[in-house]
């Protein structure tokens, strides 16, 4: 069975700007070849699959490289590697710059942040939300107007409330219509970027069951970017964590929450403030992260502020392994396996 | 600061901004006054011509070099021409080449300025380079320069005031452009089918004209001394047109031998003119500003 | 962890506090009657969504309100001085030196263009009367104090060279350094990762556990509060609706707007279907007609009673309360409430 999006291998490096003149790239270009220049490894030989219908997690902090993920796979960028794959078809040789007008553009549709900034804050909503429609379904005059309002309504956003600028609008009012204006055009698949990251609690619970809603009467999949573990843990099917790059662990939400088997994995959920829990723990991430710039290949990204770290984590980078449901990149992970799950 | 618990009020876009038109003028009457004092100065421009007394261009050699009166109000200058009408004459052509200069500067800057901070790359180096070619020149000298090698005419006055404000214009146009190259909203526009035209067009260009019109009001009156100036040394306007800057400069010679009208009211008016614009300016920032609404 | 300690004379004491803000679109009514007491070394949340008036709070205490806001009632004892009233030079002395604040974004808190190291030694000499040649080592003895690795290096680094992280770092050596008795933290972890976080609000605890410092830590992150402190004060919409210990607050929170709260609270559910939201919105604060009880127009449990003016808490009780019709918690017995005997505010 085709997935709705199989992404295999796919890297994005950029090029270390601002650290050197014109003068130093050029004399590095022409000694040493273009592969001397410095690379950042924002993503890193990173592969999943999105069904059709799922809710699929992306958790991991600032510097993860999942921004970077997300705006490769919604075609805002180009990948420097790898492939993906939307149904058939493979996206990566189209350039970026030209999918603005692909007949696929409506299939892949992007929910971001803070809509407050995402809007222009000179378009009402109502332009916000056609705009997409008259670019994208060529829809006008009073099949737009209809469209628009049907849309809206299917989001909870009252009608009157079209004509208004974003300034005017309440964060969950705003939230309803970067929602609206990605689903105008019937989107395969659906990329949250942190949506209600900048919402109160109770407008939060609100947008996630809209979104739930809106889910199973659209069909669509959503590829839900988050750093917040709980809400992931309650919307997502399954979910990928990353660190700098790289895919860490993936498997069903609920289970790599309850019982996380990579050691990042385990301090993420550790820091997770819970009910009913005192902050005294004892697994705590000291140091920084490694660079990631021209990282060693051989050395695991997470060596160094990885309470397990043995010198064997410098030989091999550990590779994404399978163990049933769930997938571990880790040299340890049997370590942390229930032991009905050994791999034979 | 303070996250306060705000019922938004239902408006249309212009109710929203009549209002907040008159609360900005309420909040500072100076920015009221400006605004009348321009309106007063198109209406001398639009009507002047022909509500004058004297044809500013009639000499009369008896009537020469007469003080103020009540025949004359601004009294005469040596051709025994009438001050006053050639003051108010002059505001059409003065305010003309104010209006066209800063029109053609906003097109030419503004519109290099937002591709340099778009696209960057090649875009921006060429924008570039010309603008530090242009600063590289006393602006004044240049704008001499320009007039001097095309000729006498209002078009090239214009033009020359142009060209010598391009550098301000792009680099403003550029940093705002760059800004919000990487906003969330142009990334919406791409995920919405827009062409990088198209984000141009229609997104970024509506959110740097405001931040534009400031500056061109402030151009304005840069653009009527850069003409009166010119005039001055005699590379600008040619007589007998009335214009403010040769009035002044025919003016100066006689302000020795005491007839000071002849220099004194022509200044006035383009004084008068550059403070209005001067002030207008710091009043349209308020008003186009759209976080200052409520 | 901390415990509460109701016994000795409080560090802070903000009695009736009420504020105003003049807006063009009208007054608004920031705050009501606000009281709390902080005890001396006691960890106290303030907690509540955006417009509850947390940080309002903590900005009138300090004295750094918005130029429009004003103090219109209510006293803030620190000590023997009532910060509200003080005489601008009275709470020069104060501020940095008995009382600090750390705020939300540290990269914007700190000056941009001075060194990290030197606008910490400028609060050790200001306030920590210590001498000019000594302050500069102090600094760095106060960046390694706050888990900042080779603090020598570091102190001479602008602080954009740093991480989010480390700037929340060094904004605590610098609320610290002259070792005030009381820390508000301004939502001091959004906006910073998870584990990062974790490792922040360790150095918090810890350090104000070793100087005996109290501490306001303000959040919309219920949990994180249930965390890390052990008193609880609930805020919307410029009233306390509830104070509590910790635990107490989340076994019996007696509050209708505090259970709802925690019930919307993603932890707090196993599937996304009992996951519940807060009825109806906010009032408006600029509206002169406000009910006593300003969450009563989207309470559930609304009776007559509400409409007269919040009960006053019961002098040395522990689990206060502002509500005419709290939810029952039996192992808690029926709170004493007492009318209130000035008019409706």
């Amino acid at each position: 069975m085709t997935a709705l999006l199989d992404v295999a291998e796919f890297s994005k490096l950029f090029p270390v700007t601002g650290t050197s003149g014109t003068w130093t790239r050029l004399k590095q270009r022409f000694q040493g070849g273009p592969e001397k220049l410095s690379k950042v490894h924002a993503v890193d030989n990173v592969s999943f699959r999105i069904e059709k219908g799922e809710t699929v997690g992306l958790v991991g902090e600032s510097g993860c490289g999942k921004s970077t993920l997300v705006r490769a796979l919604t075609r805002l960028i180009d990948a420097s590697d790898g492939s993906v794959r939307l149904g058939e078809r493979e996206l990566t040789l189209t350039p970026a710059r030209y999918f603005a007008r692909d007949p696929d553009r409506a299939r892949i549709q992007m929910v971001f942040q803070d809509a407050g900034e995402s809007v222009n804050p000179r378009f009402t909503a109502f332009d916000a939300i056609a705009d997409p429609l008259r670019r994208l379904r060529k829809l006008g005059g009073k099949a737009l107007r209809q469209r628009v309002e049907t849309v809206a309504s299917q989001c909870g956003l009252p009608l009157q409330l079209l004509t208004r600028f974003p300034h005017q609008l309440s964060g969950g009012q705003r939230a309803r219509v970067g929602i609206a204006r990605a689903i105008a055009v019937e989107p395969d698949l659906l990329v949250l970027d942190e949506p209600t990251a900048a919402l109160d609690v109770s407008v939060q619970v609100v947008i996630l069951q809209l979104l739930q809603r809106l889910k199973k009467e659209l069909g669509m999949s959503y590829l839900f970017v988050s750093h917040d573990l709980s809400v992931v843990k309650l919307l997502c099917d399954r979910v990928l964590v990353m660190y700098l790059g790289k895919i860490v662990e993936a498997g069903p939400a609920v289970e790599v929450f309850d019982h996380p088997l990579h050691p990042y994995t385990q301090a993420l959920v550790a820091a997770v403030p819970r009910f009913g829990e005192d902050g005294a723990t004892r697994l705590r991430l000291t140091g920084e992260p490694r660079s990631p710039i021209d990282p060693d290949p051989n050395v695991c990204r997470f060596y160094g502020r990885c309470p397990r770290g043995t010198p064997d984590c410098t030989k091999a980078m550990p590779e994404l392994r399978q163990f049933g449901t769930r997938e571990v990149a880790c040299h340890f992970a049997e370590e942390f396996l229930p032991p009905a799950w050994a791999k034979a | 600061m303070t996250d306060i618990a705000v019922s938004p009020q239902r408006e249309s876009s212009l109710a929203a901004l009549t209002k907040h038109a008159r609360y900005a003028l309420s909040e500072n009457p100076v920015t009221g006054f400006a605004f009348a004092l321009f309106v007063l100065i198109v209406l001398a421009a639009v009507f002047g011509p022909h509500m004058v007394p004297y044809d500013p261009l009639a000499s009369d050699t008896s009537q020469a070099l007469k003080p103020p009166s009540t025949h004359h109000w601004f009294g005469t200058d040596q051709l025994g021409r009438d001050v006053f009408s050639r003051v108010v004459v002059a505001t059409r052509l003065d305010f003309f080449i104010a209006v066209a200069s800063v029109a053609l500067v906003f097109l030419m800057g503004g519109l290099a300025g937002v591709a340099a901070g778009f696209f960057g790359g090649w875009t921006d180096r060429i924008v570039g380079r010309i603008a530090d070619t242009i600063m590289a020149f006393p602006l004044f000298v240049l704008a001499m320069g320009i007039v001097a090698a095309l000729g006498n005419t209002v078009q090239n006055i214009i033009l020359a005031t142009a060209i010598v404000n391009f550098p301000l214009y792009a680099r403003i146009a550029r940093a705002e452009a760059n800004i919000r190259r990487e906003a969330g909203f142009v990334e919406a526009a791409r995920l919405s089918g827009n062409s990088d035209w198209r984000i141009l067009s229609f997104q970024i260009l509506p959110n740097v004209f405001p931040i534009l019109v400031v500056q061109m009001s402030l151009t304005m009156g840069y653009a009527i001394l850069n003409a009166a100036g010119l005039s001055f040394i005699g590379l600008g306007v040619r007589p007998p047109t009335p214009e403010w800057g040769i009035m002044v400069a025919e003016g100066a010679a006689f302000m020795v031998s005491g007839e000071w009208w002849n220099a004194t009211f022509p200044g006035a008016a383009l004084m008068i003119a550059v403070f209005c614009f001067n002030l207008l300016g710091d009043g349209l920032r308020d008003l186009v500003d759209p976080r200052r609404r409520t | 962890m901390i415990t509460a300690n109701n016994n000795k004379a409080p560090a802070l004491a903000v009695e009736g506090l009420c504020v105003e803000f003049r807006t063009r679109s009208g007054l608004v009514r920031a705050l009501d009657n606000v009281s709390f007491n902080v005890a001396k070394g006691e960890t106290v949340a303030l907690v509540g969504e955006s417009g509850s008036g947390k940080s309002v709070t903590a900005y009138a205490v300090m004295g750094i309100l918005d130029p429009a806001g004003r103090v219109t009632a209510g006293r803030a004892m620190l000590g023997g001085l009532d910060l509200l009233s003080a005489k601008p030079s009275q709470l020069a002395e104060v501020r940095g030196r008995d009382i600090a604040m750390i705020f939300q974004n540290p990269r914007t808190a700190l000056n941009p263009i001075r060194p990290v190291g030197k606008q910490i030694a400028d609060v050790l000499i200001r306030h920590g009367n210590v001498p000019r040649r000594e302050a500069p080592a102090q600094a760095v003895e106060m960046l390694r104090a706050v888990g900042i690795t080779d603090p020598a290096r570091r102190a001479k680094a602008y602080p954009f060279e740093m991480s989010g992280g480390m700037c929340q770092r060094v904004m605590i050596a610098i609320a610290l350094a002259a070792k005030p008795s009381l820390l508000i933290a301004d939502e001091p972890t959004t906006g910073l990762d998870v584990t990062t976080q974790a490792v922040i609000m360790d150095l918090i605890n810890d350090l104000a556990a070793k100087m005996g410092m109290a501490t306001i830590f303000i959040t919309h992150d219920l949990a994180l509060a249930g965390q890390r402190a052990a008193r609880i004060v609930v805020m919307h919409a410029g009233h306390v609706v509830e104070n509590a210990p910790t635990g107490e607050m989340f076994a019996y929170p007696r509050h209708p707007y505090t259970a709802e709260l925690i019930a919307a609270t993603p932890d707090s559910a196993a599937s996304l279907d009992e996951l519940a939201s807060i009825p109806g919105t906010l009032p408006d604060l600029r509206r002169s007609d406000l009910p006593p009880c300003r969450y009563s127009e989207r309470c559930p449990r609304k009776t007559d009673a509400c409409a007269q003016p919040l009960p006053l808490a019961a002098p040395g009780a522990t689990h206060i309360v502002a509500c005419w019709n709290p939810l029952p918690a039996p192992e808690l017995g029926a709170p004493i409430l007492i009318a209130s005997t000035e008019s409706a505010a």
